[in-house]
């Protein structure tokens, strides 16, 4: 290895790549080329993975909503077509034969009302909720709080409300956390503002009240709307989403085919179909990469060949000279070698260089098509090593040429 | 120093072999400035190349500074030539992208030598043939007598015991052939043994032995007039 730190070494590589500056561009090309294209699919694939994550982002991405619509199958004497509503005892049934599977349980009451402010008003959707709804899908608070459990208990008439609520309830700059907004001629005291998610969003701008508070003010007893539920690290949602049903059905007495009886959208299966694309597109991005990286190491192969071919009488020079078969491997693959990692680097560069713009471009605001599009770097610097060994391997055998000819042969070569 | 008995060289030429060295006996001694002279196709570059390991032979007895060239693997033979040997060829064979100084360096570099130690022996051996001026041209900046006076400095920088010339004056004019053939002279005056092929009777009467091939046979081995 002491040849590696010989400046003569360096110094015998510096003169035959500036001697050959077409076939050093076309070799720096070529790597620079896989490694470059393998750095930008990668970081747009990622980029695209991100922008998918963000959309569902502020979900619990394991979530199952269920709710109620009418039936479609006769049953127990009940007529098809029958209506009938969710309540408070499905949740109790629910969660102690779901202990396992479930992880959160969030009942939901909503409708829609006038709010007014002073002489400001609008109709917007009031939603009774419990606190963990914060759990399953974030909510961004840019002034005060969400409603914790103490509301609950004492069915406190406070609201968290939309940030485009407040702007169209509130004068500009007036601060509404204490202030009172009258929802249904009530008042209820404002306790947060939150930003309304860029993504999926059910609620659209919606005031949320206290699930308490709405079932004693809208007098629905142990009705209830909807409710989502989300899973337990490594429950299968699917599965457990019949289950639910099936019990939902038994608890209602609806038969179990009944098709239309329940709603229920899972977002894990809805994420899945998405993932799906993801990993094909991730699939894709490593086969057409290492299909290129492969055809960079042959073209440095090749070019090597051709070198060594071009160089034959050189060699044979040199080996008149006295040089031995290994310095002239070693010179060979060396520089190699360094032609490879001299490209890669400059490949992984310039791919950067490109996701930056890409991100500049295409990366920006609320609804980016790619979010933070960046690669792995051990994963590149493993594919530049992966190059490095292959050009080296197949570097071996226009060197082992170049070496077992008789250096008479090498001399007469023109 | 060279030492050649019955020796025999064929080139496999499809499924005939084509033999060239029928037999060659010549014993060369230290110090010795030996011209080979015959027709084209004689043999005359295929001995040479034997004698200066860059080819194998089929048959007899190589002895080289005393050692039985046999079985020789390249690495051996790579150090033996740059130890031994010393060569200078019809076409020069400079490498066209280093300059005349690197050129003569080559060979102590893989002799392992320094780099400045090796560039100031090689700049020595430049002015020896009067080209210290010309150190850091391309070769071709160099006229063909200057060419061949950097491959003679070349051949004679890592002090070869035997300097195995090919026609050295073969593509050049008549005084550049004398200048050459002067250099030739006085390296062999200094000790070292020369070997040179070459077709015309000027410069083989420099020397101090001539030997005569015919179809790969010695047909006359005598000493010169210059040979006092
Ligand atoms: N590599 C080879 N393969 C086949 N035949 C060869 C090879 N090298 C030389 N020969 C043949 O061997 C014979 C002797 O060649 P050689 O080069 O030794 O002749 P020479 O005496 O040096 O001639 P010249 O004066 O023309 O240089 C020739 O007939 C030539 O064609
Ligand atoms: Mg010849």
């Amino acid at each position: 290895m002491r040849f590696l730190f010989d400046s003569d070494t360096w110094q015998e590589i510096y003169g035959s790549i500036r001697k050959n500056k077409v076939r050093t561009g076309i070799t720096i090309i070529g790597v620079l080329w896989g490694i470059f294209l393998l750095v930008v699919l990668l970081g747009a694939a990622r980029g695209m993975e991100n922008g998918f994550k963000k959309l569902f982002g502020d979900f619990a991405t394991n979530s199952v909503f269920v709710w109620t619509q009418a039936t479609d199958t006769p049953f127990k004497g009940f007529q098809k077509g029958r209506r009938f509503t969710l309540n408070t005892n499905d949740i109790e049934v629910l969660k102690s034969q779901y202990s396992k599977e479930i992880k959160l349980l969030a009942p939901r009451n909503q409708t829609n009302n006038l709010i007014t402010h002073n002489f400001k008003s609008g109709s917007f959707k009031v939603s009774g909720d419990y606190p963990i709804l914060d759990q399953i899908q974030k909510k961004k608070l840019i002034y005060g709080r969400f409603l914790n459990e103490n509301d609950i208990l004492s069915t406190a008439k406070v609201t968290v409300i939309s940030e485009d609520m407040y702007k169209q309830l509130f004068n500009k700059g007036t601060m509404p956390i204490g202030e009172y907004i009258k929802i249904n001629a009530i008042n209820y005291k404002v306790i947060g503002v939150y930003e309304p998610s860029s993504t999926i969003n059910f609620d659209g701008d919606c005031a949320y009240i206290p699930f308490s508070t709405f079932k004693k003010v809208y007098n629905t007893a142990n009705k209830i709307d909807w409710m989502m539920i989300t899973a337990n690290e490594g429950t299968d949602i699917a599965q457990m989403e019949s289950d639910i049903l099936l019990t939902l059905k038994s608890l209602h007495k609806v038969h179990p085919e009944d098709k239309r009886a329940f709603g229920s959208v899972n977002l894990g299966k809805e994420i899945g179909k998405v993932t799906g694309f993801l990993t094909g597109m991730q699939f894709l991005t490593w086969f057409v990469g290492i299909a290129t990286l492969i055809a960079g190491v042959f073209a440095i192969g090749n070019i090597l060949l051709i070198t060594v071919k071009e160089r034959t009488k050189e060699i044979g020079i040199r080996r008149a000279l006295g040089a031995t078969p290994k310095s002239i491997k070693q010179q060979i693959i060396l520089e190699s070698v360094f032609l490879t990692t001299i490209a890669g680097m400059l490949g992984i560069v310039f791919g950067g260089l490109t996701l930056f713009i890409i991100d500049l471009k295409f990366g920006q605001g609320v609804d980016a098509a790619l979010v933070n599009p960046t690669v792995n770097i051990p994963i590149i610097l493993i594919a530049l090593v992966v190059l490095i060994i292959l050009g080296t391997l197949i570097g071996l055998i226009p060197a082992h040429m170049a070496t077992v000819i008789k250096p008479i042969e090498a001399l007469r070569e023109e | 120093m060279i030492k050649i008995e019955k020796l025999h060289k064929s080139y496999p030429i499809g499924k005939d072999s084509l033999h060239v060295l029928k037999g060659i006996d010549l014993h060369i001694k230290e110090g010795e400035f030996v011209a080979i002279m015959g027709s084209s196709g004689s043999g005359k570059s295929t001995l040479l190349n034997i004698v200066g390991l860059l080819d194998e032979h089929d048959e007899g007895d190589y002895y080289l500074n005393g050692q039985l060239i046999k079985n020789l693997n390249e690495k051996k033979a790579a150090i033996l030539r740059n130890k031994f040997l010393g060569f200078v060829f019809q076409s020069f064979n400079l490498i066209s992208y280093k300059t005349a100084l690197e050129n003569v360096a080559l060979p102590l570099y893989y002799k392992g030598m320094k780099r400045k130690e090796r560039l100031q022996i090689a700049l020595d051996y430049l002015e020896k043939v009067g080209l210290k001026d010309w150190a850091n041209h391309l070769p071709n900046e160099l006229s063909g007598g200057q060419k061949q006076r950097v491959a003679i400095a070349r051949a004679l920088v890592t002090k070869p015991k035997v300097v195995l010339a090919d026609e050295p004056t073969g593509a050049l004019d008549s005084t550049t052939t004398d200048s050459v053939i002067d250099l030739l002279k006085d390296i062999n005056e200094e000790g070292m043994t020369v070997f040179v092929i070459t077709h015309e009777e000027e410069v083989a009467a420099q020397t101090k032995r001539i030997v005569r091939l015919k179809d790969g046979v010695i047909i006359s081995d005598e000493l010169t007039k210059s040979k006092k």
